[in-house]
């Protein structure tokens, strides 16, 4: 049986690692190899690099990073943020990437996850969605696609995009609630239970994690992994202190 | 390790599949002091004394391009006389008869085997760390966590190969072993410190037979 997996994220500016509450206010920590490393050794399953670059030249720096962080990791690495293209997914998987996350090119242009997924298979091919309530103070309205970092609501449905980018070729979902990261506050867990039971490919729940009871409930609400960045990121708690926790809950982790 | 850093490091001919994951596999080998080496030559991938068939992505393009590089027949003779051969991932499917995933492409035929996809009734691919137990003991393989990234796989293994066990939507093959032949279906470059003892024995294992 698959155990559910715990994946650090670190935000990364022109080749350093930072993080910040809904990217405004980044602050500079750190050197992404060793970070990545570190995580790694504190037990994290996986590790997810986030390119939030505002420019092109920032952005070069990204195949160097990936190329760092890949020869001290022997974890899975994930890598997203400015990726275009099967051009650009090809140049991260060079470098040393697993899995290539698409967000807003995949909504721009549907086909990109295709083209991905047929150059490189569906295991590589990851659809990061940023998902917000359409109306916060009537759940029932359901979520809304947000891109460009939150800019621009799509108004398009988070879970139709879900089911259709799956038969697009995306292999993983990476599900980000825009309303809850960077808060602290849990993770949506009703927006993981509708995406997670619309599509039959793996769902990473993603933002607002603070506690190992925010991990429960997630993974309780159909998540298959759970990503959290600033709890790892300012030495709260480690992946291996959570394992532990979820384990004592009857959670399945690798240990 | 150790012993290797005695004689000259190990050169490891990696066969160029394609694009994906192969950064993971050189850079696993390189940190167990081996040197990794990419081919796509047939009389290379012939005399090596390692070989590693990596792997992701569609059976069928796979075999096109050991096709179009003539390595059908080295691979198969390769491992057929059990010279150190290590096949991750898709590289174990490809030893097999054929795939669901590409109906009416003739794999290498190595294994008596057809690799079929996982049931509906889980996530497919299988993407994480799924526990490996090996059935029998004193080979390479050990108990431990290993990580997957596959939607296909073998649903039983073929005689006179011994074998390890993973469960996802019911019991399949882990991995793959018979002297210094190693097929995992999972990726042990990227297996943590697990992972990597296992590529380090598999490297031994090849060292033995230089």
């Amino acid at each position: 049986m698959l155990t559910v997996r715990i994946i650090p994220c670190l935000d990364v500016r022109d080749g350093r690692v930072v993080k910040g509450v809904r990217f405004q206010g980044l602050r500079d920590a750190g050197d992404p190899a060793t970070q990545a490393a570190a995580y790694e050794q504190q037990g994290a399953d996986e590790i997810v690099v986030l390119d939030v670059s505002a420019t092109p030249e920032g952005r070069a720096t990204q195949a160097d990073t990936v190329r760092r962080v890949r020869a001290q990791l022997s974890i899975p690495l994930t890598v997203g943020g400015g990726v275009r293209n099967a051009e650009n997914a090809g140049t991260l998987l060079e470098a040393g990437a697993d899995k290539v996350g698409v967000n807003t090119a995949a909504v721009e242009q549907p086909a990109v996850l295709t083209q991905i997924a047929t150059r490189f298979g569906a295991q590589c091919t990851v659809l990061a969605i940023d998902a917000a309530y359409r109306d916060p103070h009537d759940p029932a309205a359901g979520w809304e696609v947000v891109v460009l970092s939150g800019k621009r609501r799509t108004g398009r449905d988070a879970v139709a995009w879900a089911r259709e980018a799956v038969e697009r070729g995306a292999g993983e979902i990476l599900l980000t609630s825009w309303d809850r990261d960077g808060t602290r506050a849990g993770y949506d867990d009703a927006l993981i239970a509708a995406i997670a039971g619309a599509v039959n490919v793996p769902v990473i729940a993603s933002g607002g994690a603070d506690t190992p009871a925010h991990l429960l409930s997630a993974l309780r609400a159909g998540a298959d992994a759970v990503l959290a960045a600033s709890i790892f990121h300012y030495g709260d708690t480690t992946p291996a202190q959570l394992k532990r926790e979820l384990a004592a809950q009857g959670i399945r982790v690798r240990q | 390790m150790s012993l290797m850093a005695l004689t000259a490091p190990l050169v490891v001919q990696v066969v160029r599949t394609g694009v994906a994951n192969i950064a993971s596999v050189l850079a696993g080998l390189r940190r167990l002091g081996a040197e990794p080496a990419l081919t796509e030559d047939p009389q290379t991938v012939a005399t090596a004394t390692a070989v590693v068939l990596p792997g992701v992505g569609a059976f069928g393009a796979g075999m096109e391009r050991l096709r179009a590089s003539e390595l059908v027949t080295v691979l198969r003779e390769r491992v057929a006389a059990g010279r150190p051969t290590l096949a991750v991932c898709l590289g174990l499917q490809l030893l097999c008869e054929r795939s669901e995933e590409s109906p009416g492409v003739e794999g290498l035929g190595v294994l008596p085997a057809i690799v079929r996809r996982f049931p509906a009734t889980v996530r497919v691919p299988q993407l994480g760390w799924n526990e490996v137990l090996p059935q029998a003991e004193g080979g390479l393989l050990e108990r431990g966590f290993a990580y997957f990234a596959n939607s296909y796989r073998l649903d039983s293994a073929p005689e006179g190969w011994g074998w390890a066990r993973s469960e996802h939507g019911g019991p399949f093959v882990a991995a793959l072993e018979r002297g210094a032949v190693l097929a995992c279906q999972f990726h042990p470059e990227l297996s943590g410190p697990w992972g990597a003892a296992l590529l380090g024995r598999w490297l031994a294992r090849a060292g033995d037979a230089r």
